[in-house]
């Protein structure tokens, strides 16, 4: 990265904006769909695709609101070169298309015996502490993780959204890349144009020596914060950011916890059948006898996400709850 | 077989007689093969359904895409698929069009134009509406076909693709092959209108039914069809009448079929008739036609052959094809 870059400051949105305008602008196969991406429309919900379709014309086009149809248009579309990027508005509406998404982007590359293969990305948004309520803000990335075939992607920041993005429009295999609503308009270090980030590879953000925080998305806004707290206490914490939630980099994870003996891994999605309890388990086949206390996991309670405030907070994990957890590992 | 003032020429119609009776004895061998218990698979054969695609593809190129489902083994053969490597595929063979990892339900063959070949109710036509779209983005003019049963037209799949591929004036081209049943039930049982095609009219779209066993009738639906969508004219919905003779699945004792019904059906199989109108009409000799089915005997007995003599496919192909990068 470059001085002058490291001096600017963007937020996500920007980051994704660029990510997306520099695609297009490198492969002709690259296009957009999505409801209301198009200029005439508002450029997207977030304004993630603004000024797109009047650069690229029908490359960025506005859907009917009908996921189902146009998940699949990009499946088809998908199978014979064309890279498309669609944008399902919030993660709770990939239910009325998981069968584009499950049956369909992720098995077409073995079902066809390698024949065919989906390079699709489909973006989606989401995340509580709007009062959206039980519909508008799940994580739902345990989902696909449990689907083999498909990459998920979650960035917690510009840089890393950019560099991702770009990584996943490249990527031979769907991707759902997860963008989170609490920390679009969070700045941060402008990405390097033109870069990519690997897939597959997560990214050690603090180096320590006690502990192994684990997060991705949004619980790195709240991991860094409480790590900082507890050194003053003495505690270092090292940090990983996953960036890709499946596949797994384990290589990072238990590097880490093989040296500091101990693991906590954040996020928003509910804590049961979770990326906590995937990453745990690993960590436990792989380190039992070096593990100095049990892996703990942070997120949020098991119930649907509640409307009214005090529930809200209620629902998602505290930073309080990411000390204890780190506490507890220590005792 | 009407009487029609465009009927194509005595090759073509040959042609078409030569998809119907590679389809009607690759399904006999497959249901006897699975009888003796040779094989095991599901299987949702398509004997009955013979003329509609075979008076389609034969007015496709390996470039024109095509998109089936489950009940589809006749809409690859009519295509192109190699039969061989159908067989190979359902027998688990590594020389399978899909190395033994699709199955019947999930056949995929590029290079005749077979992209998807889907086992979800509905799934394919967004996939059909995805594919027309890479070619109209592209400036090209093949068009892009996907085939679905009556009971499909009541899923979200088609309405959704419909609507989309109207919009976007897609060249796209929806096959209904109205088997009057959508697994056990009637047809008017789960179906808000007469005709699958009266659903063309709030999409925008011109709509067809044709007696889907009568070669020359689907020719000419099709023929409209093809060349709209080759001509940037958009998409078009046909409903072709037919039925299915094994029931939805091989097993499937039918008791849902009336019996007169069945029976009626099943006399009006379009192969024998098709084979009659043409040497009725002086487009084939009787021996000609002998000699079309002996050959084709002969490719599904080395087809077979192909398939059995192959090796399994080696287990270690589970880890293959699940991402592009092998884990």
């Amino acid at each position: 990265m470059n001085a002058q870059a490291k001096s600017t400051q963007v937020n996500t949105i920007q980051a994704l904006n660029w990510a997306l305008d520099d695609a297009m602008a490198a492969d002709a196969n690259v296009v957009i769909f999505g409801e209301e991406i198009a200029d005439p429309e508002g450029g997207g919900i977030m304004k993630v695709s603004a000024g797109l379709s009047t650069k690229y014309g029908t490359r960025v086009r506005s859907t009917p609101i009908s996921e189902m149809g146009f998940t699949g248009a990009a499946v088809g579309a998908a199978i014979v070169g064309i890279r498309p990027v669609i944008e399902i508005m919030l993660m709770n509406f990939v239910a009325v298309c998981m069968d584009q998404i499950t049956n369909h982007a992720a098995k077409l590359r073995f079902m066809s015996g390698g024949q065919t293969h989906v390079p699709m990305v489909i973006r989606t948004m989401t995340g509580s502490g709007f009062q959206t309520g039980g519909q508008h803000a799940d994580f739902l990335e345990a989902w696909f993780c449990h689907t083999p075939g498909i990459k998920v992607v979650m960035p917690s920041n510009p840089a890393d959204a950019y560099g991702l993005l770009r990584a996943a429009i490249e990527d031979d295999d769907p991707v759902i890349f997860v963008e989170h609503l609490a920390s679009y308009w969070n700045p941060g270090v402008a990405p390097e144009r033109g870069k990519s980030i690997p897939l597959g590879k997560a990214n050690v953000v603090r180096a320590g020596k006690d502990v192994t925080l684990i997060g991705y998305s949004r619980s790195m806004m709240d991991i860094p914060v409480v790590a900082a707290s507890l050194a003053k206490d003495g505690i270092d914490c090292e940090i990983i950011d996953l960036r890709t939630v499946s596949p797994l980099d384990m290589d990072t994870i238990l590097t880490s916890v093989k040296k500091t003996g101990r693991a906590v891994v954040v996020h928003e999605a509910v804590r049961s059948f979770g990326v906590g309890a995937e990453i745990s388990a690993r960590i436990h086949e792989s380190l039992f006898r070096e593990l100095k206390a049990p892996v703990q996991r942070v997120a949020s309670q098991d119930s649907p996400v509640p409307f009214a405030k005090q529930l809200e907070a209620a629902f998602m994990y505290s930073h309080a709850d990411i000390e204890q957890a780190v506490r507890s590992t220590l005792r | 077989m009407t009487a029609r003032a465009d009927v194509p020429d005595a090759k073509t119609l040959v042609a078409i007689f030569r998809k119907m009776t590679q389809i009607r004895l690759n399904d006999e061998r497959f249901i006897s093969l699975m009888k003796a218990g040779k094989m095991v698979m599901p299987y949702y054969s398509a004997r009955g359904q013979e003329a509609i695609p075979s008076a389609i593809s034969v007015q496709l190129t390996n470039d024109d895409y095509l998109v089936t489902i489950y009940r589809g083994i006749h809409d690859m053969i009519a295509k192109g698929v190699p039969p061989r490597l159908i067989w190979a595929e359902l027998a688990g063979r590594s020389t399978g069009a899909c190395k033994g990892k699709g199955g019947p339900m999930h056949i995929t063959h590029p290079k005749s134009g077979c992209m998807v070949t889907t086992g979800v109710v509905g799934a394919g036509m967004p996939i059909g509406c995805g594919l027309a779209l890479a070619s109209q983005l592209r400036g090209e003019t093949r068009v892009t076909v996907t085939n679905f049963g009556d009971g499909a037209s009541n899923i979200g799949a088609f309405h959704e693709s419909l609507n989309l591929a109207s919009v976007w004036k897609l060249p796209v081209i929806f096959v209904c092959q109205n088997n009057r049943y959508a697994e056990h039930t009637a047809f008017a049982k789960g179906t808000s209108v007469e005709h699958v095609a009266d659903r063309a009219k709030s999409y925008s779209m011109p709509g067809v039914t044709v007696d889907g066993n009568d070669p020359l009738a689907v020719f000419a639906a099709a023929k409209t069809a093809i060349e709209r969508a080759r001509s940037g004219g958009g998409p078009t919905l046909i409903e072709a009448l037919t039925f299915r003779f094994n029931g939805h699945l091989i097993g499937d004792m039918g008791e849902y079929i009336p019996k007169a019904e069945y029976d009626a059906a099943l006399a009006a199989d379009p192969v024998p008739k098709y084979r009659q109108w043409l040497i009725d009409n002086g487009h084939a000799g009787g021996v000609e036609l002998e000699t079309l089915e002996a050959e084709i005997r002969a490719e599904v007995d080395e087809a077979v052959k192909f398939a059995f003599d192959s090796p399994l496919t080696d287990p270690s192909e589970i880890k293959l094809d699940v991402y592009a990068e092998v884990a």
